[in-house]
């Protein structure tokens, strides 16, 4: 039986891989938040404040146009919408868990943690540690987020483009996803947000991701009601 | 002192989103048909962001046999409905980038 110790190192092993390609990312934030004129200290607390990759660098590049602030959170806010989808696809499995628990996890929920742990959450295991796993993936990816921003704030570092190490969240992603499609309607939900998160790439701010994401489950609502009726 | 606002107000929306619905659905019994819609939420997110990465590298659609990342991907997909295995499906992706990235230069 899992334990929460056990939990919380496997929580961490199953981020080991995305750090990959999220260490170089946050190398480059730091580097370009510098950039953009912001001063070291704010550029280093942006990455614990906000702790959001995209909504980060879209940051930092409104800061530096002198956007104002209003604007600025306000483009936060729609960037980071599609958590609220995460937020509600955990709230099933953290509902059990105290508030405290629960303000911690939220903080800790990103794209990279959200990933690892809701196919964590979906396998049919002991669930009574499971949260253990959340906190596990989070810290792993917190620490590394900003360490790495550290080193890009101070030392500008990068990693050559050639090794293309930021394709390692893509291939996670296919690791997890393609294992997960075990009917018809999961494929039509992970199919058609594909094919609309491609023809909506322009949209400003990741629109086009949140907008794929719901057509996603909508089409898998719809295969499931067919086959219902 | 804007700047530091600023940075509070983002770090406050973000948090409040992540947080929103893990609250909201505390007290309430969660309805059958969102349930339903809930185990769609990563299948659908996940390939929204991987998707794009395969068919669209630089900005645009690009099929072309010079796509290394689109044919890598393949390449992962199939390994990841062979083996289910994370680590071998990362291993296959990146090392198929490598290579053709290496040969189609």
């Amino acid at each position: 039986m899992p334990t929460s110790r056990s939990e919380f190192l496997s929580g961490v092993r199953a981020e080991l891989p995305i750090l990959l390609g999220v260490i170089p990312f946050g190398l480059i934030y730091g580097a370009l938040a510098r950039g953009a004129g912001i001063p070291a200290g704010p550029a280093l607390a942006m990455s614990s404040v906000v702790f959001a990759g995209s909504a980060q660098f879209i940051g930092a590049e409104l800061i530096r146009s002198s956007a104002p602030a209003l604007l600025i959170v306000l483009t936060t806010f729609v960037v980071n919408l599609r958590h609220a989808l995460y937020s509600a696809s955990v709230a099933p499995h953290v509902k059990h868990l105290s508030s405290r628990w629960k303000w911690l996890l939220a903080y800790l929920l990103t794209d990279e943690a959200y990933a690892v742990t809701i196919t964590h959450y979906m396998e049919k295991s002991d669930p009574t540690h499971k949260h253990w796993f959340f906190l596990g993936a989070g810290l792993a990816l917190w620490g590394s987020w900003q360490s790495s921003t550290a080193v890009g704030v101070f030392l500008g570092a990068s990693v050559p483009a050639s090794w293309s190490l930021d394709f390692t969240l893509a291939v996670t992603f296919i690791a997890l996803v393609v294992p997960a499609l075990k009917d018809w309607a999961g494929l039509a939900a992970a199919l058609s947000a594909g094919l609309v998160a491609v023809l909506a790439a322009g949209l400003p701010l990741k629109l086009g991701l949140f907008l794929a994401a719901l057509i996603g489950i909508v089409a898998g609502l719809m295969v499931e009601g067919l086959r219902e009726t | 002192m804007t700047l530091w606002l600023t940075l509070l107000g983002m770090g406050l929306v973000t948090y409040a989103i992540r947080l929103s619905m893990m609250v909201l659905l505390e007290r309430v019994t969660i309805p059958n048909r969102m349930r339903q819609a809930l185990r769609f939420v990563p299948l659908a997110v996940l390939s929204a962001i991987f998707v794009p990465e395969l068919l669209l590298p630089a900005g645009h659609v690009d099929l072309s046999p010079g796509n290394a990342r689109l044919w890598a991907g393949l390449l992962a997909i199939v390994a990841a409905g062979l083996t289910r295995n994370v680590l071998l499906t990362i291993a296959v992706g990146m090392g198929a980038l490598w290579i053709l990235q290496a040969v189609l230069r």
